[in-house]
Protein backbone atom coordinates (compact mmCIF):
# COMPACT_ATOMS: atom_id res chain seq x y z
CA UNK A 1 0.00 0.00 0.00
CA UNK A 2 1.57 3.43 -0.61
CA UNK A 3 2.22 5.52 1.98
CA UNK A 4 0.16 7.57 4.53
CA UNK A 5 0.32 11.12 5.54
CA UNK A 6 -1.50 13.12 7.72
CA UNK A 7 -1.68 16.35 7.65
CA UNK A 8 -1.25 18.16 11.53
CA UNK A 9 -3.19 21.51 12.35
CA UNK A 10 -1.81 23.06 15.12
CA UNK A 11 -2.50 26.75 17.16
CA UNK A 12 -1.04 28.90 19.76
CA UNK A 13 2.28 25.97 19.31
CA UNK A 14 0.22 22.98 20.04
CA UNK A 15 -1.05 20.24 17.88
CA UNK A 16 -5.03 20.10 17.55
CA UNK A 17 -6.45 16.61 18.96
CA UNK A 18 -7.05 15.62 15.75
CA UNK A 19 -3.28 14.98 15.55
CA UNK A 20 -3.59 11.59 17.42
CA UNK A 21 -7.02 10.62 16.00
CA UNK A 22 -5.42 11.14 12.20
CA UNK A 23 -2.78 8.40 12.98
CA UNK A 24 -5.70 6.49 14.82
CA UNK A 25 -7.48 6.33 11.33
CA UNK A 26 -4.25 5.46 9.42
CA UNK A 27 -3.85 2.26 11.47
CA UNK A 28 -7.12 1.09 10.71
CA UNK A 29 -6.56 1.82 6.99
CA UNK A 30 -3.33 -0.21 7.37
CA UNK A 31 -2.51 -1.35 10.62
CA UNK A 32 1.79 -1.56 9.51
CA UNK A 33 1.33 1.47 8.41
CA UNK A 34 4.26 4.11 9.53
CA UNK A 35 2.62 7.38 9.09
CA UNK A 36 4.69 10.58 8.52
CA UNK A 37 3.38 13.73 9.53
CA UNK A 38 2.91 17.18 7.83
CA UNK A 39 3.64 20.36 9.75
CA UNK A 40 3.86 23.57 8.09
CA UNK A 41 3.91 27.11 9.98
CA UNK A 42 6.63 29.48 10.86
CA UNK A 43 8.79 30.45 13.79
CA UNK A 44 9.08 28.20 17.10
CA UNK A 45 5.66 26.57 16.95
CA UNK A 46 6.19 24.99 14.19
CA UNK A 47 9.45 23.08 16.32
CA UNK A 48 7.35 22.60 19.40
CA UNK A 49 4.56 20.99 17.31
CA UNK A 50 6.55 18.92 15.23
CA UNK A 51 8.79 17.54 18.58
CA UNK A 52 5.22 16.97 19.89
CA UNK A 53 3.73 14.66 17.46
CA UNK A 54 6.92 13.11 16.30
CA UNK A 55 5.87 10.42 20.06
CA UNK A 56 2.95 9.53 18.08
CA UNK A 57 4.02 9.83 14.51
CA UNK A 58 6.98 7.36 12.41
CA UNK A 59 8.52 10.64 10.89
CA UNK A 60 7.34 14.22 10.87
CA UNK A 61 8.14 16.44 7.45
CA UNK A 62 8.68 19.77 9.19
CA UNK A 63 8.18 23.26 6.73
CA UNK A 64 9.32 25.97 8.44
CA UNK A 65 8.90 28.94 6.19
CA UNK A 66 7.34 32.74 6.42
CA UNK A 67 4.81 31.85 3.55
CA UNK A 68 3.16 29.15 5.83
CA UNK A 69 2.66 31.58 9.04
CA UNK A 70 -1.29 31.30 8.64
CA UNK A 71 -2.52 28.05 7.65
CA UNK A 72 -3.41 29.07 3.74
CA UNK A 73 -5.30 26.72 2.15
CA UNK A 74 -4.47 27.50 -1.36
CA UNK A 75 -0.63 27.96 0.00
CA UNK A 76 -0.67 24.51 2.01
CA UNK A 77 -1.93 22.34 -1.19
CA UNK A 78 1.08 23.88 -3.20
CA UNK A 79 3.42 22.90 -0.79
CA UNK A 80 1.56 19.11 -0.69
CA UNK A 81 1.37 19.12 -4.37
CA UNK A 82 5.01 19.75 -4.37
CA UNK A 83 6.69 17.53 -1.94
CA UNK A 84 4.05 14.24 -1.77
CA UNK A 85 4.58 11.26 -4.14
CA UNK A 86 1.39 10.83 -6.81
CA UNK A 87 -0.03 8.34 -4.86
CA UNK A 88 0.14 9.25 -1.44
CA UNK A 89 -2.59 8.59 0.72
CA UNK A 90 -3.27 11.71 2.89
CA UNK A 91 -5.51 12.41 6.07
CA UNK A 92 -6.88 15.52 6.75
CA UNK A 93 -9.38 16.17 9.86
CA UNK A 94 -12.27 17.93 8.07
CA UNK A 95 -11.93 21.26 9.87
CA UNK A 96 -12.66 24.34 8.23
CA UNK A 97 -9.43 24.02 7.47
CA UNK A 98 -9.89 20.78 5.86
CA UNK A 99 -12.61 21.63 3.88
CA UNK A 100 -10.71 24.37 2.03
CA UNK A 101 -7.94 22.03 1.53
CA UNK A 102 -9.17 18.57 0.68
CA UNK A 103 -11.29 18.29 -2.52
CA UNK A 104 -8.77 20.81 -4.49
CA UNK A 105 -5.56 18.84 -3.48
CA UNK A 106 -6.99 15.62 -4.85
CA UNK A 107 -7.52 17.18 -8.16
CA UNK A 108 -4.12 18.28 -7.47
CA UNK A 109 -2.30 14.80 -7.32
CA UNK A 110 -4.99 13.28 -9.77
CA UNK A 111 -6.03 11.44 -6.55
CA UNK A 112 -9.73 9.83 -4.92
CA UNK A 113 -11.32 12.43 -2.98
CA UNK A 114 -13.48 11.44 0.31
CA UNK A 115 -15.39 13.93 2.02
CA UNK A 116 -15.82 13.80 5.49
CA UNK A 117 -15.17 10.09 6.77
CA UNK A 118 -17.23 8.77 10.21
CA UNK A 119 -16.13 5.35 9.71
CA UNK A 120 -13.48 3.22 8.48
CA UNK A 121 -14.24 -0.52 7.53
CA UNK A 122 -11.19 -1.79 5.78
CA UNK A 123 -9.50 -2.07 2.65
CA UNK A 124 -10.23 -4.30 -0.13
CA UNK A 125 -6.98 -4.54 -3.12
CA UNK A 126 -7.18 -0.82 -3.47
CA UNK A 127 -10.68 -0.07 -2.40
CA UNK A 128 -11.04 1.52 0.55
CA UNK A 129 -14.55 1.23 2.62
CA UNK A 130 -15.45 3.97 4.47
CA UNK A 131 -18.84 5.09 6.49
CA UNK A 132 -20.23 8.79 5.33
CA UNK A 133 -23.34 10.24 6.07
CA UNK A 134 -25.92 12.45 3.76
CA UNK A 135 -28.90 14.28 4.71
CA UNK A 136 -27.60 16.28 7.61
CA UNK A 137 -26.75 13.17 9.68
CA UNK A 138 -30.16 11.69 8.68
CA UNK A 139 -28.90 8.23 7.02
CA UNK A 140 -25.64 6.85 7.02
CA UNK A 141 -23.80 5.21 3.85
CA UNK A 142 -21.24 2.59 2.89
CA UNK A 143 -18.75 4.24 0.69
CA UNK A 144 -15.37 2.45 -1.49
CA UNK A 145 -13.10 4.54 -2.86
CA UNK A 146 -10.49 3.86 -5.32
CA UNK A 147 -7.07 4.93 -4.10
CA UNK A 148 -5.09 2.91 -6.89
CA UNK A 149 -3.80 6.27 -7.64
CA UNK A 150 -3.81 7.99 -3.92
CA UNK A 151 -6.55 9.06 -2.12
CA UNK A 152 -6.80 12.48 -0.14
CA UNK A 153 -9.46 11.45 2.69
CA UNK A 154 -10.95 13.78 5.46
CA UNK A 155 -12.22 12.65 8.49
CA UNK A 156 -14.74 13.80 10.50
CA UNK A 157 -12.95 15.60 13.80
CA UNK A 158 -13.90 13.95 16.89
CA UNK A 159 -15.07 10.60 15.68
CA UNK A 160 -12.04 8.98 15.59
CA UNK A 161 -10.54 7.52 19.40
CA UNK A 162 -6.64 9.36 19.28
CA UNK A 163 -4.46 6.98 19.52
CA UNK A 164 -2.41 7.77 22.80
CA UNK A 165 0.42 5.40 22.74
CA UNK A 166 3.13 7.59 22.00
CA UNK A 167 4.51 4.01 20.13
CA UNK A 168 6.04 5.50 16.98
CA UNK A 169 8.90 7.65 18.64
CA UNK A 170 9.10 9.17 15.24
CA UNK A 171 12.56 11.42 13.83
CA UNK A 172 11.78 15.30 12.88
CA UNK A 173 13.25 16.26 9.55
CA UNK A 174 13.30 19.71 8.64
CA UNK A 175 12.33 19.85 4.26
CA UNK A 176 11.42 23.86 4.58
CA UNK A 177 14.54 23.81 1.88
CA UNK A 178 12.24 21.25 -0.40
CA UNK A 179 8.91 23.62 -0.52
CA UNK A 180 9.07 24.74 -3.77
CA UNK A 181 7.05 27.76 -5.40
CA UNK A 182 4.55 28.51 -3.07
CA UNK A 183 2.58 31.99 -4.63
CA UNK A 184 -0.89 31.54 -4.96
CA UNK A 185 -3.62 34.45 -6.00
CA UNK A 186 -5.37 34.18 -2.88
CA UNK A 187 -3.53 36.90 0.22
CA UNK A 188 -4.21 35.85 3.68
CA UNK A 189 -5.36 39.29 5.33
CA UNK A 190 -6.69 39.03 8.89
CA UNK A 191 -8.75 37.09 11.21
CA UNK A 192 -11.95 39.03 12.44
CA UNK A 193 -12.20 37.70 16.05
CA UNK A 194 -16.32 37.15 16.72
CA UNK A 195 -18.20 39.88 18.13
CA UNK A 196 -19.29 39.59 21.82
CA UNK A 197 -23.01 39.87 22.36
CA UNK A 198 -25.08 41.30 25.10
CA UNK A 199 -24.95 37.78 26.69
CA UNK A 200 -22.71 35.50 27.69
CA UNK A 201 -23.96 31.77 27.01
CA UNK A 202 -20.66 29.75 27.89
CA UNK A 203 -21.32 30.87 31.48
CA UNK A 204 -24.21 29.98 31.72
CA UNK A 205 -25.09 26.04 33.88
CA UNK A 206 -28.81 26.01 31.97
CA UNK A 207 -29.35 26.77 27.96
CA UNK A 208 -32.73 26.81 26.45
CA UNK A 209 -31.59 26.96 22.60
CA UNK A 210 -33.80 26.78 19.94
CA UNK A 211 -33.15 25.24 16.40
CA UNK A 212 -35.78 25.42 13.23
CA UNK A 213 -38.36 24.31 14.78
CA UNK A 214 -39.62 27.65 16.68
CA UNK A 215 -40.44 28.17 13.31
CA UNK A 216 -41.11 32.47 13.72
CA UNK A 217 -38.69 34.82 14.86
CA UNK A 218 -42.03 36.24 16.93
CA UNK A 219 -41.75 32.35 18.59
CA UNK A 220 -38.40 33.23 20.04
CA UNK A 221 -40.51 34.94 22.65
CA UNK A 222 -41.69 31.13 23.70
CA UNK A 223 -38.75 30.09 24.89
CA UNK A 224 -37.35 33.76 26.22
CA UNK A 225 -40.37 33.10 28.54
CA UNK A 226 -39.29 29.43 29.64
CA UNK A 227 -35.52 30.68 30.11
CA UNK A 228 -36.95 33.16 32.22
CA UNK A 229 -38.71 30.89 34.50
CA UNK A 230 -35.71 28.89 35.07
CA UNK A 231 -33.33 31.62 35.44
CA UNK A 232 -31.70 30.08 32.46
CA UNK A 233 -30.25 31.86 29.19
CA UNK A 234 -31.56 31.67 25.58
CA UNK A 235 -28.84 30.30 22.90
CA UNK A 236 -29.30 28.50 19.51
CA UNK A 237 -28.88 26.80 16.46
CA UNK A 238 -27.31 27.96 12.95
CA UNK A 239 -30.20 28.52 11.00
CA UNK A 240 -31.73 30.81 13.66
CA UNK A 241 -28.49 33.41 13.30
CA UNK A 242 -28.72 32.62 9.36
CA UNK A 243 -32.19 34.40 9.77
CA UNK A 244 -31.36 36.72 11.91
CA UNK A 245 -33.60 36.17 14.75
CA UNK A 246 -31.01 35.94 17.17
CA UNK A 247 -27.27 37.32 17.38
CA UNK A 248 -24.70 35.32 16.11
CA UNK A 249 -23.12 35.25 20.10
CA UNK A 250 -25.95 33.36 21.05
CA UNK A 251 -24.87 30.51 18.25
CA UNK A 252 -23.85 26.69 19.64
CA UNK A 253 -21.47 24.87 17.55
CA UNK A 254 -18.66 24.60 15.84
CA UNK A 255 -18.55 27.90 13.54
CA UNK A 256 -20.26 29.44 16.83
CA UNK A 257 -19.54 28.55 20.45
CA UNK A 258 -18.67 26.36 22.77
CA UNK A 259 -20.69 25.98 25.72
CA UNK A 260 -20.27 23.67 28.82
CA UNK A 261 -23.90 23.95 30.45
CA UNK A 262 -24.94 21.65 33.09
CA UNK A 263 -28.40 21.28 31.33
CA UNK A 264 -29.12 21.72 28.28
CA UNK A 265 -32.39 21.95 26.48
CA UNK A 266 -32.59 21.30 22.58
CA UNK A 267 -35.41 22.42 21.45
CA UNK A 268 -36.75 22.08 17.67
CA UNK A 269 -33.11 20.90 17.36
CA UNK A 270 -32.20 18.42 15.08
CA UNK A 271 -28.61 17.99 16.50
CA UNK A 272 -26.21 18.00 13.40
CA UNK A 273 -22.51 17.11 14.32
CA UNK A 274 -21.73 20.71 13.82
CA UNK A 275 -24.13 21.80 16.38
CA UNK A 276 -22.89 19.16 19.22
CA UNK A 277 -19.32 19.88 18.33
CA UNK A 278 -20.01 22.95 20.49
CA UNK A 279 -21.48 21.32 23.00
CA UNK A 280 -18.91 20.23 25.37
CA UNK A 281 -18.68 18.83 29.25
CA UNK A 282 -21.48 16.00 29.21
CA UNK A 283 -24.28 18.36 30.28
CA UNK A 284 -27.71 16.79 30.58
CA UNK A 285 -29.41 17.20 26.69
CA UNK A 286 -33.34 16.99 26.88
CA UNK A 287 -34.19 16.99 23.40
CA UNK A 288 -38.28 18.59 22.39
CA UNK A 289 -38.63 17.90 19.19
CA UNK A 290 -41.72 16.74 16.79
CA UNK A 291 -39.69 14.69 14.07
CA UNK A 292 -38.94 11.56 16.25
CA UNK A 293 -36.30 10.57 13.68
CA UNK A 294 -34.11 13.55 14.35
CA UNK A 295 -30.81 12.69 14.94
CA UNK A 296 -30.75 14.59 18.70
CA UNK A 297 -32.71 11.53 20.20
CA UNK A 298 -29.55 9.60 19.94
CA UNK A 299 -27.61 11.85 21.72
CA UNK A 300 -29.63 13.64 24.33
CA UNK A 301 -29.93 11.72 27.93
CA UNK A 302 -34.03 12.35 27.26
CA UNK A 303 -36.37 12.96 24.66
CA UNK A 304 -40.04 14.51 24.34
CA UNK A 305 -41.44 13.52 20.74
CA UNK A 306 -43.33 16.94 20.51
CA UNK A 307 -43.87 20.57 18.93
CA UNK A 308 -42.22 22.95 21.10
CA UNK A 309 -44.43 25.78 20.27
CA UNK A 310 -47.02 23.89 22.17
CA UNK A 311 -44.73 22.46 25.12
CA UNK A 312 -42.37 24.91 25.85
CA UNK A 313 -45.30 27.55 27.24
CA UNK A 314 -46.78 24.35 29.06
CA UNK A 315 -43.28 23.36 30.63
CA UNK A 316 -42.86 27.35 31.68
CA UNK A 317 -46.85 27.20 32.96
CA UNK A 318 -45.94 24.50 35.32
CA UNK A 319 -42.55 25.98 36.68
CA UNK A 320 -44.19 29.27 37.34
CA UNK A 321 -46.91 27.34 39.15
CA UNK A 322 -44.24 25.45 41.00
CA UNK B 1 -19.19 40.78 -13.44
CA UNK B 2 -20.41 37.70 -15.44
CA UNK B 3 -21.09 35.22 -13.03
CA UNK B 4 -22.08 31.87 -12.87
CA UNK B 5 -23.77 29.40 -9.99
CA UNK B 6 -24.00 26.44 -9.56
CA UNK B 7 -27.17 24.80 -7.97
CA UNK B 8 -28.70 21.33 -7.22
CA UNK B 9 -31.88 19.98 -6.61
CA UNK B 10 -32.15 18.60 -3.41
CA UNK B 11 -34.85 16.83 -1.25
CA UNK B 12 -36.26 19.24 1.32
CA UNK B 13 -34.97 18.43 4.70
CA UNK B 14 -37.02 21.09 6.48
CA UNK B 15 -40.14 19.56 4.54
CA UNK B 16 -39.15 15.76 4.41
CA UNK B 17 -38.18 12.89 7.07
CA UNK B 18 -35.23 11.37 5.10
CA UNK B 19 -35.79 7.47 5.39
CA UNK B 20 -33.80 4.68 4.53
CA UNK B 21 -35.95 2.73 2.01
CA UNK B 22 -36.91 -1.28 2.27
CA UNK B 23 -33.49 -2.73 0.64
CA UNK B 24 -31.17 0.10 1.88
CA UNK B 25 -30.28 0.92 -2.57
CA UNK B 26 -31.67 4.40 -1.54
CA UNK B 27 -33.59 6.96 0.55
CA UNK B 28 -37.21 6.40 0.48
CA UNK B 29 -38.13 8.91 -2.25
CA UNK B 30 -42.30 8.52 -2.39
CA UNK B 31 -43.96 11.96 -1.65
CA UNK B 32 -40.49 13.63 -0.99
CA UNK B 33 -40.53 17.26 -1.98
CA UNK B 34 -37.93 18.82 -3.34
CA UNK B 35 -36.35 22.49 -3.61
CA UNK B 36 -33.39 24.24 -4.57
CA UNK B 37 -30.06 23.57 -2.27
CA UNK B 38 -30.36 25.62 0.70
CA UNK B 39 -26.65 26.95 0.41
CA UNK B 40 -27.09 27.42 -3.16
CA UNK B 41 -29.91 30.02 -2.10
CA UNK B 42 -27.40 32.02 -0.89
CA UNK B 43 -25.23 31.92 -3.54
CA UNK B 44 -27.37 33.06 -6.28
CA UNK B 45 -28.87 35.92 -4.17
CA UNK B 46 -25.43 37.17 -3.66
CA UNK B 47 -24.59 36.45 -7.35
CA UNK B 48 -28.09 38.76 -7.64
CA UNK B 49 -26.45 41.36 -5.43
CA UNK B 50 -23.05 41.83 -6.57
CA UNK B 51 -24.66 42.16 -10.37
CA UNK B 52 -26.66 44.71 -9.42
CA UNK B 53 -24.10 46.89 -7.59
CA UNK B 54 -21.21 46.69 -10.64
CA UNK B 55 -23.16 44.76 -13.66
CA UNK B 56 -22.91 41.98 -15.73
CA UNK B 57 -25.00 38.94 -15.44
CA UNK B 58 -26.05 35.64 -13.63
CA UNK B 59 -26.71 32.44 -14.90
CA UNK B 60 -27.67 29.53 -12.68
CA UNK B 61 -26.75 25.72 -14.19
CA UNK B 62 -27.11 22.57 -12.80
CA UNK B 63 -26.16 18.82 -13.19
CA UNK B 64 -29.78 16.96 -13.50
CA UNK B 65 -32.36 15.86 -15.19
CA UNK B 66 -35.59 17.46 -16.96
CA UNK B 67 -36.97 18.11 -13.03
CA UNK B 68 -34.14 20.09 -12.53
CA UNK B 69 -34.96 23.28 -14.58
CA UNK B 70 -37.78 23.90 -12.22
CA UNK B 71 -35.19 25.30 -9.54
CA UNK B 72 -33.47 26.93 -12.57
CA UNK B 73 -36.60 28.68 -13.03
CA UNK B 74 -37.16 29.31 -9.32
CA UNK B 75 -33.29 30.96 -9.22
CA UNK B 76 -34.66 32.65 -12.57
CA UNK B 77 -37.76 33.79 -10.67
CA UNK B 78 -35.52 35.29 -7.90
CA UNK B 79 -33.03 37.39 -10.35
CA UNK B 80 -31.01 35.00 -12.46
CA UNK B 81 -30.84 36.13 -15.71
CA UNK B 82 -29.73 32.66 -17.69
CA UNK B 83 -30.22 28.94 -17.08
CA UNK B 84 -27.86 26.54 -18.13
CA UNK B 85 -28.87 22.72 -17.84
CA UNK B 86 -26.62 20.27 -18.03
CA UNK B 87 -28.51 16.46 -19.01
CA UNK B 88 -27.24 13.26 -20.27
CA UNK B 89 -27.87 9.75 -19.92
CA UNK B 90 -23.92 9.38 -19.65
CA UNK B 91 -23.73 11.92 -16.46
CA UNK B 92 -26.21 9.77 -14.10
CA UNK B 93 -24.17 8.79 -10.54
CA UNK B 94 -21.22 10.76 -11.39
CA UNK B 95 -19.67 11.20 -8.25
CA UNK B 96 -18.40 14.73 -7.07
CA UNK B 97 -15.38 14.67 -9.41
CA UNK B 98 -17.95 13.62 -12.18
CA UNK B 99 -19.99 16.49 -11.51
CA UNK B 100 -16.83 19.34 -11.13
CA UNK B 101 -15.67 18.05 -14.14
CA UNK B 102 -18.79 18.90 -16.43
CA UNK B 103 -18.89 21.78 -14.27
CA UNK B 104 -15.40 23.09 -15.84
CA UNK B 105 -16.60 21.89 -19.61
CA UNK B 106 -19.74 24.18 -18.86
CA UNK B 107 -17.51 26.83 -17.91
CA UNK B 108 -15.00 26.55 -20.48
CA UNK B 109 -17.21 27.33 -23.15
CA UNK B 110 -18.84 30.59 -21.58
CA UNK B 111 -16.59 33.25 -20.16
CA UNK B 112 -17.17 33.85 -16.50
CA UNK B 113 -15.17 35.83 -14.02
CA UNK B 114 -16.63 34.51 -11.04
CA UNK B 115 -18.14 30.93 -10.09
CA UNK B 116 -19.73 30.47 -7.28
CA UNK B 117 -21.26 26.93 -5.60
CA UNK B 118 -23.17 26.50 -1.95
CA UNK B 119 -20.54 25.13 0.34
CA UNK B 120 -22.68 21.84 0.52
CA UNK B 121 -25.62 20.09 -0.79
CA UNK B 122 -27.35 16.70 0.84
CA UNK B 123 -24.67 13.96 0.44
CA UNK B 124 -22.92 16.89 2.49
CA UNK B 125 -19.48 16.28 1.13
CA UNK B 126 -18.91 19.66 0.14
CA UNK B 127 -16.28 18.81 -2.76
CA UNK B 128 -17.36 20.35 -5.90
CA UNK B 129 -16.46 24.15 -5.55
CA UNK B 130 -12.47 22.97 -4.50
CA UNK B 131 -12.65 20.37 -7.56
CA UNK B 132 -13.92 23.07 -9.98
CA UNK B 133 -11.29 25.67 -8.82
CA UNK B 134 -8.56 23.08 -8.98
CA UNK B 135 -9.41 21.65 -12.06
CA UNK B 136 -9.53 25.74 -13.95
CA UNK B 137 -6.94 26.81 -11.72
CA UNK B 138 -8.49 29.25 -10.38
CA UNK B 139 -7.93 30.28 -6.67
CA UNK B 140 -11.02 29.25 -4.29
CA UNK B 141 -11.90 29.83 -1.21
CA UNK B 142 -14.73 27.90 0.91
CA UNK B 143 -17.40 28.88 3.48
CA UNK B 144 -17.69 32.31 2.23
CA UNK B 145 -20.05 34.68 4.09
CA UNK B 146 -18.27 38.39 2.74
CA UNK B 147 -17.63 39.39 -0.37
CA UNK B 148 -16.54 42.90 -1.27
CA UNK B 149 -15.74 44.02 -5.06
CA UNK B 150 -12.49 45.71 -5.69
CA UNK B 151 -11.27 46.12 -9.17
CA UNK B 152 -10.29 42.67 -10.55
CA UNK B 153 -10.05 41.55 -6.71
CA UNK B 154 -12.40 40.19 -3.90
CA UNK B 155 -11.98 40.57 -0.58
CA UNK B 156 -13.94 37.78 0.80
CA UNK B 157 -14.71 36.57 4.31
CA UNK B 158 -14.78 32.78 5.47
CA UNK B 159 -16.48 31.73 8.28
CA UNK B 160 -13.98 29.30 10.85
CA UNK B 161 -13.98 27.95 13.89
CA UNK B 162 -15.46 29.77 16.36
CA UNK B 163 -17.73 32.46 14.87
CA UNK B 164 -14.42 33.88 13.56
CA UNK B 165 -14.14 35.59 10.05
CA UNK B 166 -10.59 34.76 8.03
CA UNK B 167 -10.41 37.87 5.30
CA UNK B 168 -8.42 37.19 2.30
CA UNK B 169 -7.49 39.07 -1.00
CA UNK B 170 -8.70 36.78 -4.24
CA UNK B 171 -7.65 37.41 -7.60
CA UNK B 172 -10.79 36.87 -10.16
CA UNK B 173 -11.89 34.80 -12.12
CA UNK B 174 -11.91 32.77 -8.62
CA UNK B 175 -14.50 30.24 -7.59
CA UNK B 176 -15.95 31.15 -4.00
CA UNK B 177 -18.47 28.14 -2.47
CA UNK B 178 -21.19 30.26 -0.26
CA UNK B 179 -22.29 29.11 3.50
CA UNK B 180 -25.70 30.29 4.18
CA UNK B 181 -26.40 33.55 6.42
CA UNK B 182 -23.82 35.61 3.88
CA UNK B 183 -27.23 37.59 3.10
CA UNK B 184 -31.06 37.27 3.43
CA UNK B 185 -32.53 35.63 -0.12
CA UNK B 186 -35.23 37.28 -1.17
CA UNK B 187 -39.04 35.69 -1.57
CA UNK B 188 -40.34 34.06 -4.70
CA UNK B 189 -43.83 33.98 -5.00
CA UNK B 190 -46.45 32.36 -7.48
CA UNK B 191 -45.85 35.62 -9.60
CA UNK B 192 -42.50 35.79 -10.07
CA UNK B 193 -42.58 32.02 -11.03
CA UNK B 194 -44.88 32.00 -14.01
CA UNK B 195 -42.74 35.06 -15.00
CA UNK B 196 -39.97 32.80 -16.12
CA UNK B 197 -42.41 29.66 -16.67
CA UNK B 198 -42.00 29.96 -20.33
CA UNK B 199 -38.39 30.90 -20.65
CA UNK B 200 -36.43 28.45 -22.99
CA UNK B 201 -33.66 26.77 -20.90
CA UNK B 202 -30.74 25.49 -23.17
CA UNK B 203 -29.81 21.94 -22.31
CA UNK B 204 -26.32 20.73 -23.27
CA UNK B 205 -25.24 17.05 -22.98
CA UNK B 206 -21.79 15.02 -23.52
CA UNK B 207 -21.48 16.03 -27.44
CA UNK B 208 -21.79 19.61 -26.47
CA UNK B 209 -19.82 19.70 -23.45
CA UNK B 210 -17.30 17.83 -25.37
CA UNK B 211 -16.63 15.00 -22.45
CA UNK B 212 -15.66 11.61 -22.60
CA UNK B 213 -19.00 9.81 -21.83
CA UNK B 214 -16.66 7.19 -19.96
CA UNK B 215 -15.02 9.57 -17.37
CA UNK B 216 -18.19 10.69 -15.72
CA UNK B 217 -21.43 9.15 -14.53
CA UNK B 218 -21.40 5.98 -12.99
CA UNK B 219 -18.32 4.55 -14.91
CA UNK B 220 -15.78 6.99 -14.20
CA UNK B 221 -17.05 7.45 -10.38
CA UNK B 222 -13.75 6.64 -8.29
CA UNK B 223 -15.96 7.03 -5.07
CA UNK B 224 -19.29 4.75 -4.92
CA UNK B 225 -21.89 4.61 -2.44
CA UNK B 226 -22.70 1.23 -1.64
CA UNK B 227 -25.53 1.35 0.22
CA UNK B 228 -27.92 3.61 2.87
CA UNK B 229 -28.64 3.16 6.29
CA UNK B 230 -29.08 4.05 10.04
CA UNK B 231 -26.61 3.38 12.24
CA UNK B 232 -27.42 1.17 15.38
CA UNK B 233 -26.57 4.20 18.11
CA UNK B 234 -26.91 2.33 21.32
CA UNK B 235 -29.83 3.38 23.53
CA UNK B 236 -30.37 6.89 22.57
CA UNK B 237 -32.46 8.88 24.99
CA UNK B 238 -35.43 8.04 27.28
CA UNK B 239 -38.00 8.75 25.48
CA UNK B 240 -40.48 10.82 27.86
CA UNK B 241 -44.40 9.11 27.76
CA UNK B 242 -47.52 10.02 28.83
CA UNK B 243 -50.21 13.09 28.80
CA UNK B 244 -48.67 16.59 28.63
CA UNK B 245 -48.83 17.40 32.10
CA UNK B 246 -47.12 13.45 33.34
CA UNK B 247 -44.47 14.71 30.61
CA UNK B 248 -43.98 17.81 32.04
CA UNK B 249 -44.00 16.96 35.82
CA UNK B 250 -41.10 14.27 34.75
CA UNK B 251 -39.64 16.71 33.44
CA UNK B 252 -39.25 19.31 36.07
CA UNK B 253 -38.25 16.21 38.32
CA UNK B 254 -35.61 15.77 36.11
CA UNK B 255 -34.25 19.02 35.64
CA UNK B 256 -34.42 19.43 39.38
CA UNK B 257 -32.55 16.44 40.44
CA UNK B 258 -29.63 17.88 37.31
CA UNK B 259 -29.60 20.83 38.81
CA UNK B 260 -31.58 22.94 35.59
CA UNK B 261 -34.71 24.06 38.13
CA UNK B 262 -33.69 25.68 41.17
Amino acid sequence: MADIYAYITHKDGVADDSALELVAAAKQIDANAAVTAIVTGSGADVDNVADAVAASYAKVLKFNLDALAYPNAEVVRKLLVNVLPADAIVLISNDTFGMDLGPGLSIKLDSTFVADVVGIEGVDGAALKVIRQEYSGMVSTHVTADMSSGAVVNLRPGVFAPDESQSAGGSVEDKSGDAGDLTTKRTFLEVVEAEVGDVDITKSDVLVSVGRGIEDEENIEIAQELADAMGAVVSCSRPIVDAKWLEKSRQVGTSGQTVKPKVYLACGISGSFQHMGGIKGAPFIVAINKNVKAPIFQVADVGIEADILDFLPELTDAIKES
Amino acid sequence: MEILVCVKRVPDTAENEIEVNRDGSDIERDDLVYSVNEWDNYAVEEAILIRDKVGGSVTVVTVGDDESEEVLRREMAMGADNGLLLCDDAFAGSDGKGVASLLKAAVEKGKYDLILTGAQADGGAAEVGGMLAAMLDYPYASLVNKIEVDGDKLKVGREIEGGNQEMSEIQLPCVLSIQTGINEPRYVGIRGIRKVASVEIPQQGAADLAVDAATVGAAGARVKRLDYFVPEMGEGADMLEGSTEEIVAKLMELLKAKGGLK
